[in-house]
């Protein structure tokens, strides 16, 4: 089952933004929220040289990697053709207008990663 | 997208598997993947593959099985039903019905027909006997390629593009070739007679003979019926165990013919590709007539089934208005570049340059100060450029002493000055940026099949960077896949969210009086719910500079280092450069400097090339700190807008100099900083023409002279060295000032989101520069009034927060 664990407010992200949720000892997450108000969470680590996903340009269900424009899917973390590779993707939920992470996923998912 | 599918889907039955009918298909598939069920007949045996690169497999360069574009796999994955082998017979326009040679039977909703063109063959006496044979597939390439094994001479007619190739092909495959051309000169169609003599010369020191103006009169069997020898008209006899007919094409209207449909030279379509008889039957590559024209290159080909595409999908938005097209040979190792109007002749301007020992000949056509056509033998890195500058229309006065020099004869760096691909190694580097070498692109397009600079680019990052690479590129492109890389000569869309134009856009915003992005989107009908990170970036500032004061900056739709207001390195640290007027600082300045450092543990500070301190390596949730700290204004080094004003000491300090540099630099900055601009822009000021502060490469430079101050614009220090050019010579510091704004102001109306000055004037053209400020003075002030009244009370965003609009909640991680 999983663990939810309230992170911030909806509204506490821009829209068409990002902020990073920061892990101790390991990669933050980013958690994005886009033009009709969707949530999505993804390690703060593209999949192509290790930019800080939070930083980019949010548009439609992706994000642009600030390092090299590699565009990324929010819902699966993975890399717009012709780019190929994937970042990993947390389980986010919002209700009542609080965004919720796995606790579970936050403490052990991605934490071997390598800092970028 | 939302759309109420039908539940039936509708038919598209497609004849003709080739180049032509597959790339629409492929179109369609990308817009509208479920509208169809989609059959394919196809009168080879084969799939898909790319025709163009039959020569290369004559010569022995490549296999067949390099050149299929769509394998098997391809068509079951998309779940088309797919006849090779069949040839279709007739087509019943009522019951809407495909009936093909063998009774195969197909219903259709929508019909394309792209069944191509078939080899003119010249009505002689003998041209059917045995070892006769045309050059259009693979199996007419299957037979040369045996032909060779065991005969010995074989006879090419025609001198034209296709003929070349066969002839070069059977050369390399050991038979003894000659060319018979009936025409003064080879390849008359896309070439003038002195080049045509350089193609010949370099042709013949490969072993092939040339019938120059012969005109055949039969083919003479020998006594098993195949064929033995030539006869000319002349009475000369030449001898032939094979003949291969390259004396051009035509359109194969066969089935449209009989299906009723108008054909004139083709079949004859509308701007939709729909033809003019039936509507539901469309027709696009070598078979359709457009506008009069059938086209047989690819660039024109692909085009065409972008626009089907769109309309088979139901868009309906595409028109295709024509296809201005250039001619590249593919024999390795000679080079060779046309197009358009290259005869010249009278009422056209030519500049030639003739080099007949180092086999290189360079015609450029001129008319009412266009360029129309050019021919280019031996040398033709430049093709792409002059086939740009031919289709924007460009007027070239201001170049035009430079023209024949091409584009890339100074100052491009990054690939070791090479500008030959075909010489080069596969391990050499072409594209600096990106480290990618040339083997690499070569195997890209081989292995994905692609055609364009733009899929070269996607797929490779090659020439996706700074473009310095980009002739060498194409080069590459022409010779591996045979690709015509031509863009089509419309207008470029801004991105893949619209067809619309950085021009139509910006026009829609100042005459729509246009202030959000979210407006423009749906003014324009964008395509997607809020752009991409190309389009979003660019029409914000275009919001910004068209309305000062009136739109709002939206941050979240600028590039990170405009929203942070520091510089992204590669390990997600950021730089910080605060400004320093004219590159003077004070020991108060360096000393706050210098305990932010110790205090931020920051780990590089290092002197910039704009005489400024950049910070390394300063953490995000620092930066506010560490500005504040510093206390000096910022150096917008992150940003598309003014960066610095370098100087020199001027007269205050150097025995040398003239005019106070250093001050009017200080001005400068003063008066333009905050300024945002569709790039960055870089100044300079020089107190004397020794230049030191190098004033010749920078977006505007100025050099004091005894007499007042010379002005420089459009000058580039970067990726292409480009020198400044002048612009006009200023008495006092105020005009200096009032000159170098209007010309600034210019730009940020008039250029395009990401193009820097170079690229500005040298598209507008200086003289269209010069007449919009040094003719007008009112326009001049107008200019500067504007540009002043837009930075008037402009906030400093390492200090006024709120009024920049920095969300300061960037600067926080959230606690997990």
């Amino acid at each position: 089952m999983s663990d939810w664990k309230m992170i911030c407010r909806v509204e506490d992200i821009p829209v068409l933004g990002a902020r990073r949720v920061a892990r101790d000892g390991a990669v933050a997450v980013a958690v994005f929220r886009n033009s009709e108000d969707k949530v999505f969470a993804l390690l703060d680590r593209c999949p192509h040289e290790g930019g800080p996903l939070s930083q980019g340009i949010v548009f439609g269900e992706s994000v642009a990697c600030p390092l090299h424009n590699w565009t990324i899917g929010l819902a699966d973390g993975c890399a717009k053709a012709p780019d190929v590779g994937c970042t990993t993707p947390f389980a986010c939920k919002v209700d009542g207008g609080q965004v919720y992470l796995d606790a579970g996923e936050l403490r052990t998912k991605a934490v071997e990663t390598a800092a970028a | 997208m939302k759309r109420d599918l039908p539940v039936q889907k509708q038919k598209l039955v497609v004849v003709g598997n080739g180049m032509a009918g597959i790339r629409a298909v492929e179109e369609l598939l990308k817009i509208a993947p479920e509208l169809y069920d989609i059959t394919v007949f196809g009168a080879e045996p084969h799939p898909n593959y790319n025709r163009i690169l039959l020569s290369p497999v004559l010569a022995g360069e490549q296999t067949i099985d390099e050149i299929i574009l769509n394998p098997l796999s391809w068509y079951a994955e998309h779940g088309i039903t797919l006849h090779t082998g069949k040839k279709v017979a007739r087509v019943d326009r009522i019951k809407r019905v495909v009936t093909a040679e063998d009774g195969t039977e197909a219903a259709y909703d929508r019909l394309l027909l792209a069944t191509g063109s078939n080899p003119f063959i010249l009505p002689v006496p003998g041209k059917e006997l045995s070892g006769v044979i045309t050059y259009r597939d693979i199996a007419d390439t299957e037979a040369m390629i045996d032909a060779a094994k065991s005969y010995k001479n074989a006879v090419v007619i025609g001198g034209g593009l296709l003929g070349l190739e066969a002839a070069n092909g059977l050369r390399l495959r050991g038979m003894d070739v000659t060319v018979v051309h009936i025409m003064p000169w080879l390849m008359e169609r896309q070439l003038d007679d002195t080049a045509g003599q350089l193609l010949q010369r370099s042709l013949e020191a490969r072993g092939i003979r040339f019938e120059i103006g012969a005109n055949t009169e039969a083919l003479i069997p020998d006594k098993n019926g195949r064929v033995m020898c030539v006869k000319f008209k002349d009475g000369r006899e030449i001898p032939a165990d094979l003949v291969v007919m390259a004396a051009g094409i035509r359109p194969n209207t066969t089935l449209a013919e009989s299906m009723g449909l108008h054909c004139n030279r083709g079949i004859v379509v509308s701007d939709t590709l729909q033809t003019t008889t039936d509507p539901r039957i469309y027709a696009v590559g070598e078979c359709a007539a457009h506008r009069g024209i059938a086209y047989g290159l690819v660039a024109p080909l692909f085009e065409q089934g972008k626009v089907c595409a769109t309309h088979l999908a139901e868009f309906g938005i595409g028109r295709y208005s024509g296809s201005t097209t250039s001619t590249k040979l593919k024999v390795t190792g000679i080079d060779l570049f046309s197009a358009g109007q290259f005869m010249g002749g009278d009422g056209f301007e030519q500049i030639v340059l003739n080099d007949p020992f180092g086999g290189v000949y360079k015609k450029l056509v001129i008319k009412d100060d266009k360029l129309v056509g050019a021919c280019l033998y031996g040398d033709t890195v430049d093709g792409s450029w002059y086939f740009k500058l031919m289709r924007e229309g460009r007027k070239i006065a201001d170049i035009r002493d430079k023209l024949m020099f091409g584009e890339s004869n100074i100052g491009d760096t990054g690939h070791e000055g090479n500008t030959r691909a075909a010489a080069m190694a596969d391990s050499d580097e072409v594209c600096g940026c990106n480290g990618v070498n040339k083997g690499a692109i070569c195997k890209a397009i081989k292995d994905k099949g692609l055609f364009t600079l733009d899929e070269v680019r996607k797929h490779t990052k090659a020439s996706a960077s700074c473009g310095s690479c980009t002739g060498l590129v194409e080069q590459l492109l022409m010779f591996t896949a045979g690709g015509d890389y031509s863009k089509p000569p419309t207008k470029k869309a801004m991105c893949g969210c619209t067809d619309a134009s950085h021009a139509d856009v910006r026009q829609a915003i100042r005459d729509e009086h246009l202030l959000t992005i979210d407006g423009v989107y749906k003014r324009m009908g964008w395509r997607t719910p809020n752009g991409c990170a190309s389009c979003r970036p660019a029409i914000n500032y275009y919001l910004l500079s068209s309305w000062p004061k009136e739109a709002e900056d939206d941050p979240q739709s600028r590039y990170i280092n405009e929203r942070s207001h520091a510089n992204i390195q590669k390990d997600g640290t950021y730089s910080v450069i605060p400004r320093m007027w004219g590159g003077m600082t004070s020991a108060d300045e360096l000393r706050r400097i210098a305990n932010a450092v110790d205090k931020f543990n920051i780990p590089a500070v290092k002197v910039t090339g704009g005489q400024r301190l950049d910070l390394l390596g300063v953490k995000k949730e620092d930066l506010p700190a560490v500005w504040k700290d510093i206390g000096m204004p910022s150096g917008h080094a992150y940003a598309k807008a003014l960066r610095t004003v370098k100087t020199c000491v001027g007269s205050e300090w150097c025995r040398f100099g003239t005019q106070d540099s250093t001050k009017m630099g200080q001005d400068l900055e003063r008066a333009l900083w905050r300024m945002y601009a569709p790039h960055k822009v870089k100044l300079a000021v020089s107190g004397c023409p020794r230049n030191c502060a190098e004033s010749g490469i920078k977006d505007v430079g100025v050099i004091g002279v005894d007499s007042g101050w010379e002005l420089y614009v459009a000058g580039n220090g970067g990726i292409k060295t480009e020198v400044a050019q002048f612009f006009v010579k200023v008495k006092t510091p105020e005009d200096v000032l009032e000159y170098s704004g209007a010309f600034l102001q210019l730009y940020r109306e008039e250029g395009w989101y990401l193009e820097r000055t170079v690229h500005y004037v040298s598209r507008v053209g200086l003289d269209h520069v010069k007449k919009k400020i040094l003719d007008d003075a009112t326009n001049r002030k107008a200019l500067w009034d504007k540009l002043q009244f837009s930075l008037d009370g402009e906030p400093d965003p390492w200090f006024e927060f709120e009024r920049a609009k920095v969300d300061l909640r960037q600067f926080e991680a959230v606690s997990s």
